[in-house]
């Protein structure tokens, strides 16, 4: 079984999925509480959420701060738009890096799936200046791409240095 | 193909990378947050514009350097960083899932 999907909706979206093993209260809750966030919402190894602001209310507030501890850092910022409890929340987001990236529209469905749940999220594909902005900052950050997948896509290439 | 690897692998490299993407900078601008010289500096532009991840222009006496167009822009790449950030974190949310579930004991949700 492959715990996470994630692909291209033509050229304006990335959809992704991803079953937990919780109801979809829990599941949403963790989505929208800060108490939550900060335990998970962290990408890196190392790195942690000093400043957690999430109003889940429409035009309820989002503020997510980012710390490795080591004086690096930077910030996302947004709003929610649409909340039906448990089971959708709609949301807007930048990052900060420093300059604001356009908005990413975020939907996320949080379906019952046997005991669990089954989280359908669908979000804006960056353009390629964002991308290329947020690849190079992730790698600054400690997200490394990965090489194996890069390999492959590298690998039409006819010749190797 | 090693080469780009070989010039990702560096993490003064990718920070170089961090600051081109804001914008173009020249050897001196991007030598100042950096506590190595110029000279180190050029090595580095040297390696990564060989991978073909920057490029130059020449401007006078100066050579600004900014991201390759194709350089770092592949779709691809970014969803196998986006990829491996979700994983990390969804793996961590299992984690706060089980624990909700121990602290509210027979409370149902």
């Amino acid at each position: 079984m492959t715990p996470l999907t994630l692909k291209t909706e033509g050229d304006l979206y990335i959809v992704v999925t991803r079953h937990f093993a919780a109801p979809p209260e829990a599941v949403y809750r963790a989505h929208t509480e800060p108490s939550l966030l900060q335990q998970w919402l962290l990408g890196p190894d190392g790195w942690n959420m000093p400043v957690c602001i999430s109003e889940p209310k429409p035009h309820g507030k989002i503020r997510f701060e980012w710390s490795n501890g080591k004086g690096g850092g930077f910030f996302l910022t947004g709003e929610y738009l649409e909340l039906e409890p448990y089971r959708r929340l709609v949301h807007v987001e930048r990052m900060h890096l420093p300059d604001p990236t356009p908005d990413n529209h975020v939907e996320s469905r949080f379906e019952p799936h046997g005991t669990g749940t089954l989280m359908t999220m669908r979000m804006t594909l960056p353009d390629s200046q964002t991308r290329k902005q947020m690849l190079a900052t992730g790698m600054e950050h400690g997200m490394e791409i990965s090489y194996a997948r890069l390999e492959n896509v590298l690998s039409a290439a006819p010749t190797r240095s | 193909m090693d080469a780009t690897f070989a010039a990702l692998a560096d993490p003064t490299r990718r920070a170089i990378l961090a600051r081109l993407a804001s914008g173009e900078a020249t050897v001196m601008e991007l030598a100042d947050p950096f506590e190595i010289s110029q000279p180190a500096i050029s090595r580095h532009l040297k390696v990564l514009e060989k991978a073909g991840l920057i490029s130059r222009r020449i401007e006078g006496s100066k050579h600004p350097c900014r991201l390759a167009k194709d350089g770092l822009d592949n779709i691809d790449e970014f969803l196998a960083m986006l990829r491996q950030a979700l994983t990390k974190n969804y793996d961590r949310l299992d984690q706060v899932l089980a624990n909700m579930k121990t602290n509210t004991g027979d409370k149902s949700l």
